[in-house]
């Protein structure tokens, strides 16, 4: 009668781990498929999700792996492989953020350059008309401030807009 | 302006890039030239605009996916109706450009024409790596499997577009290892291309994008993508667009 209570116990818990595994690579796998996430860090979690799948779904595979480890209780040893992979793939994510903010430190520092240089260029423009500065009219002449807010609010051309909005 | 434009991705080419320019200019002066230069740490950029290129500097090294969408990005918004890729280090002999061209051009219904190094007539085939060859041979097969046409060289970078395709690329390339999924965005877009023969040269200077540790994660991530690309519905058209050739059923 225990006997019984405990294979069916354990027995859910293995339909219960094959269903999450199982989950996991169609959730990857969809996510993929729509684009929304990117195939170079699909492929870790793919190949996570598919170990652990194969462990949950084959008895004997991880009933002798955890023999060989001595972990008498072979859902543990699921457990421990998940918590590699797991530590794996958050390492590989640590060193794309990295890579992210340095890139994105780049990307502000040269556009904080070029922003510099349209402002440089437009002076020199307005310099070199024929009217003085200030003649020219409010539109034409803008205060260092408007110039500022010029370069903030620039229209994107239709291109970036479209692009932007696919994001 | 020119309404045609080669669009020539370059790291760290500094050897070759003004040769490969001049002999754009060359072989095809109806070309305005477009270097992207991709985070080069050494004097590409200048090297370029010294022989009269127009040059897009990224910021840091995008990758040749980045580098070549922002190209597109660049042929679109300056209206130019045909583009075509040129490597930077002198392996694409621009003397097949209007090769390339002239396909093009034949077919109204033709959005992509690529130079492929294994349709060589004379029979010079492309001198590669075993290793590299059988990549190609694989991409080959599955790709001419999916899009239903012998397609001989998925990895080709020698290709030229119309200005369609050249708005499918601005808006959709695959980031990295980007020609093989780019032949199969352009199919799944109901957009059609072909392959015309072309001797390729041996590069001048630099290395391959891809070196054998990336091999691997190459062709597991091109493969992933075209699997997972399989399960895609296939766009819908936007009104005013050219009917689809065949009615294909969804893959």
């Amino acid at each position: 009668m225990t006997e019984l209570a405990l294979l069916s116990k354990v027995t859910l818990q293995r339909s219960l781990a094959v269903a999450v595994t199982f989950g996991l690579l169609v959730l990857v796998f969809e996510l993929v498929r729509r684009k929304r996430l990117a195939e170079r860090y699909a492929i870790l979690w793919l190949l996570a999700a598919t170990t652990l799948f194969v462990l949950a779904a084959w008895k004997g595979l991880l009933t002798s792996l955890s023999d060989d480890v001595g972990i008498s209780y072979p859902p543990s040893a699921l457990f421990a492989v998940a918590i590699g992979l797991i530590a794996i793939i958050l390492l590989h994510f640590s060193l794309a953020v990295s890579r992210l903010s340095d890139q994105n430190k780049v990307l502000a520092q040269r556009l904080g350059l070029l922003q510099q240089r349209v402002e440089e260029v437009e002076a020199e423009h307005a310099h070199s008309a024929e009217l003085p500065f200030r003649q020219r009219g409010p539109v034409a002449a803008p205060s260092p401030a408007d110039a500022k807010d010029v370069g903030e609010r620039e229209p994107l051309s239709p291109v970036a807009q479209e692009l932007s909005s696919r994001r | 302006m020119r309404s045609h434009l080669a669009i020539v991705p370059a790291f760290n080419e500094v050897e070759a890039i003004a040769s490969t320019i001049s002999a754009i200019y060359e072989a095809a002066p109806d070309f305005d030239v477009l270097v992207v230069d991709d985070g080069s740490t050494d004097d590409t950029a200048a090297r370029a605009a010294t022989a009269g290129a127009a040059v897009l500097r990224m910021p840091f090294n995008l990758g040749i996916g980045g580098a070549m969408q922002g190209g597109y990005v660049y042929a679109l918004e300056r209206g130019y109706q045909v583009a075509v890729q040129v490597d930077g280090d002198g392996q694409h002999d621009p003397r097949h450009i209007h090769d390339l061209l002239a396909r093009l051009r034949s077919d109204p219904q033709l959005n992509m024409v690529t130079g492929s190094r294994f349709l060589d007539p004379t029979g010079k085939g492309y001198r590669s790596s075993a290793t590299r060859r059988l990549g190609i041979r694989i991409f080959s097969g599955v790709v001419s499997l999916i899009t239903r046409q012998r397609v001989t060289d998925p990895t080709s970078g020698f290709r030229m577009t119309s200005r369609r395709g050249i708005e499918l690329f601005a808006h959709d390339y695959p980031h990295d290892y980007p020609e093989v999924e780019a032949i199969l965005l352009m199919h799944a877009h109901r957009l059609r291309s072909c392959e015309i023969p072309v001797q390729m040269r041996p590069r001048l200077t630099g290395q391959s994008v891809i070196s054998s540790s990336q091999s691997v994660y190459y062709m597991v991530k091109v493969l992933l993508a075209v699997f997972v690309g399989l399960f895609r519905r296939r766009p819908t058209m936007d009104a005013g667009e050219p009917a689809a050739v065949s009615a294909e059923p969804a893959l």
